[in-house]
């Protein structure tokens, strides 16, 4: 597997128990891979030890959200001229023998992502109920919106091509992006495959949703969901869109 | 109900001298300042029009003349509210592009620098 042109990214946000054992698992795999930890203002030495273990690190100066660090990495990748950029999280959740597999995927079926999905050998969803209910609901609500099913919408391990980063440097959802990518993607034609992964236990930390803030995610993905349907509509009647 | 209408009047009167004493120390920009000093004129004249709000009361099909006033306010503060989201949403998506441009520029500033580190 050849990984030229291909920028690991990892966003990460106070994850200083988790990044080293990451990135050295991904260095350890694959030495030629690039690795970029884009660090989203943490407080902890979330930066410093990235670095320590051999990532390159874009620090942002300010806390803008998962969205907005993820999106400052694509547009970086896009800048220096990256083909394929594959996203994990930084808790060690995502398993990097997983990542030929995407991008495979990418490269043979033309699509623009690739979502790493968890495989049912890899358990249930590691999550508590209320956001249970929600990925069930968003399942539910996104079937008819993307014409296929989805699996898992929230995942965070997905590869991307050159054409989906250019839409993503431009537009990108800011606080809970998963979901909206995936209708920001399908309004522009664009196609998404599913791949079943072995995900893990996080090294460390603990999940930023917590129950309450799963009620606050449903009411503001779901708005954001049919924004993003109807702002593309709306320039859609204006003029089709391109590929 | 005149007494209602004082109060206000002397609310309206408070708004502006607030908002004149933040802009002087400036703890308000003049542009931000605009809407809440038109919010306070708006208050301060409409509670200082019996006729017109008994017309409007009357007009929309409401009892009474604080009713209106009411109304009127709410209308107001809603229009200013709405006009300082959007203020606030430009703010936020302009500090998200320069806070990524500053990181991107900072990042290749840094590898520019350890490549010319680097070189013999």
């Amino acid at each position: 597997m050849s990984f030229q042109e291909t920028l690991l990214l990892i966003p990460a946000y106070n994850e200083e128990g988790a990044i080293t054992r990451v990135v050295a698992e991904v260095r350890a795999l694959y030495p030629e891979l690039r690795i970029l930890v884009a660090d989203d203002c943490s407080t902890d030495n979330t930066a410093d030890l990235a670095r320590a273990a051999g990532a390159r690190v874009l620090s942002l100066p300010c806390h803008l959200g998962l969205g907005g660090c993820v999106q400052a990495g694509y547009k970086l990748a896009f800048g220096l001229g990256y083909e394929t950029v594959i996203r994990i999280d930084g808790d060690g959740q995502h398993n990097p023998t997983d990542i030929p597999r995407l991008l495979d995927v990418l490269r043979q079926t033309g699509c623009e992502m690739v979502i790493g999905v968890r495989a049912k050998e890899s358990g249930g969803l590691q999550t508590h109920f209320v956001r249970k209910i929600g990925i069930h609901f968003f399942r539910f609500i996104l079937r008819p919106i993307l014409g296929r099913p989805v699996s898992d919408p929230t995942s965070g391990f997905v590869a991307v091509n050159r054409r989906a980063l250019a839409v993503f440097s431009r537009s990108f959802p800011l606080e809970y992006p998963e979901i909206e990518t995936l209708v920001v993607l399908q309004r522009r034609q664009f196609t998404f495959e599913e791949v079943p992964c072995r995900m893990r236990q996080r090294i460390a930390g603990r999940s930023s949703i917590t129950a309450l803030k799963s009620v606050y995610y449903v009411i503001h993905v779901l708005l954001g969901v049919f924004v993003n349907i109807l702002r593309f509509d709306g320039r859609s009647r204006k003029a089709p869109a391109k590929r | 109900m005149d007494r209602l209408f004082d109060i206000l009047a002397i609310l309206a009167v408070v708004l502006i001298i607030v908002v004149l004493r933040s802009l002087r120390r400036e703890h308000i920009r003049v542009e931000h300042s605009v809407s809440w000093l038109a919010a306070a004129i708006t208050l301060l004249v409409l509670s200082r029009s019996h006729r017109l709000l008994a017309q409007a009361a009357a007009y929309i099909g409401l009892e009474s003349e604080a009713a209106a006033l009411m109304l009127g306010i709410l209308a107001v503060f809603l229009g200013v509210f709405y006009r300082f989201s959007r203020i606030v949403s430009g703010l936020k998506d302009m500090n998200i592009t320069l806070t990524q441009r500053v990181a991107i520029l900072e990042y290749k500033l840094h590898q520019q620098n350890e490549e010319q580190q680097a070189k013999p």
